[in-house]
């Protein structure tokens, strides 16, 4: 067993332990809403897939500008990994959100500065996956998807500042209330939220590292391909 | 100076092979016209009040007949293989990409000096021509740095006519949220107070995309 196999192995053992506590939690241990009852434990799902969603981009970002100043195709690797992951993530949060929305709010879909800027991030991963399909064959494609990598996540901040603006919110980093409404969370939903962004982030690198491995095999293989037709 | 000099060089011959034809420009000015034609009948803008929707049927007048030109820009480049000579010649990268964008900068603003009056005279609208012209600039520019960038990489890929809007798009909705906002509040004459936080955005959004894509152009263009 490689040492690299074991590191994995202890990663996804990890993983595991924390989906099963997140999944525990957010049952059974945190107490049920008064206002929204039932339905407000999609949260905890919703904002593990949206911390993931978002750290891909960011991944997607740094290996690419990894890859430029390297040319090591490892970042590449990791760069295509993160955001086929991430838009995964990405879906999940907008799923989840709207599943939350329609009893919540009675709609299905609004333009809420938050949604809005999940969609736009699910957009730029969309077009990025795009570009790379669409320039699979040239050999500059590492860095083309490099460059969008950058544009798109350097887009976020600015898409989350304009969608604030744009529904009347003054532009403040932080926000102060949790999805427009204030809802106190008690001891036992801090907790189960600490765990269940954990289990999101923990599964989001154990994915990436499974992701990067096969496409590092892919490689190896279309190389042993190459030299025997050489031969 | 060296370097400012090789920007009017490019920019000088992309000048020059679209004044020869004039074929790209007139396809852009065209195309708008038809945009702020087809919104008329799609939202009856007789009854409304122009001021309001205005804004958003000039900005998707300039941005789709903008994508036709910047689309060009690199296709053609690459098509005459005249992309191989510029990169050959004694330049510098930074100077290939300031050049490219300001000539499709020239380009779109032609298309829009075109087009505003266009739009003032067919909706029967006046136009508060100080704060409105600097605005329209200023969202040209973010635009016009970030559709030179994308253009290159689009015009490498297998689809590339389909590839450009869908990579700017995405991107440029902040831009797009702003510009539109900033003509609106022109529009109706409020004051700058109101529309200032639009503004700031569009000065961010500027200053950070022309930094990032004169940084990341060399690496788009090298073979």
């Amino acid at each position: 067993m490689r040492n690299s196999d074991r590191r994995l192995d202890a990663l996804g053992l990890a993983t595991l332990v924390f989906v099963i506590a997140g999944l525990y939690m957010a049952f059974l241990y945190a107490q049920t809403e008064v206002n929204m009852g039932l339905v407000y434990r999609i949260f905890f799902f919703h904002l593990g897939a949206v911390a993931a969603g978002f750290f891909a981009i960011i991944v997607v970002a740094v290996a690419g500008i990894a890859y430029l100043r390297t040319n090591a195709r490892a970042w590449d690797r990791i760069a295509e990994s993160s955001a086929e992951i991430g838009i995964v993530f990405c879906t999940i949060a907008l799923l989840t959100g709207m599943i939350w929305a329609r009893p919540i709010w009675g709609v299905w879909w609004t333009w809420d500065p938050r949604l809005t800027s999940f969609l736009i991030l699910w957009l730029i991963y969309i077009a990025y996956l795009m570009l790379r399909a669409s320039a699979r064959d040239d050999a500059r494609v590492a860095r083309f998807s490099a460059v969008f990598g950058i544009v798109g996540a350097l887009n976020v901040p600015i898409v989350i500042m304009s969608a604030r603006v744009w529904r009347g919110i003054s532009p403040v980093l932080f926000q102060e209330t949790q999805q427009g409404f204030t809802f106190g969370l008690t001891p036992e939903m801090t907790q189960t939220l600490v765990v269940c962004i954990t289990a999101c982030l923990l599964l989001f690198f154990y994915l990436l590292a499974l992701r990067t491995r096969l496409e590092a095999v892919r490689d190896e293989l279309v190389a042993l391909r190459r030299a025997r037709s050489a031969r | 100076m060296k370097f400012l000099r090789q920007v009017l060089a490019i920019v000088q011959k992309d000048l020059a092979a679209e004044l020869r034809t004039k074929e790209n420009l007139s396809a852009m000015v065209v195309f708008a016209l038809l945009v702020l034609v087809i919104f008329n009948f799609a939202f009856e803008l007789q009854g409304v009040d122009i001021t309001v929707l205005g804004s958003g049927v000039l900005w998707v007048a300039f941005t789709f007949s903008g994508i036709l030109g910047l689309g060009r820009s690199f296709a053609a480049e690459k098509d005459k293989g005249s992309l191989e000579g510029v990169l050959l010649s004694p330049v510098d990268r930074g100077a290939v990409f300031l050049g490219k964008a300001t000539s499709n900068f020239l380009f779109i603003t032609v298309m829009e000096a075109v087009t505003l009056p266009l739009f003032a005279l067919l909706n029967n609208v006046g136009m508060p021509w100080f704060p409105l012209i600097p605005y329209i600039l200023l969202g040209t520019l973010g635009f016009a740095a970030m559709g030179t960038l994308l253009s290159a990489v689009a015009a490498s890929t297998k689809m590339r006519e389909v590839m450009l809007p869908i990579l700017l798009f995405p991107v440029s909705i902040p831009l797009l949220m702003a510009a539109v906002k900033l003509t609106g509040g022109a529009l109706q004459a409020r004051a700058f107070a109101d529309v200032s936080n639009w503004f700031n955005i569009l000065i961010v959004y500027d200053v950070i995309f022309l930094v990032v894509a004169f940084w990341v152009f060399e690496y788009v263009v090298e073979e």
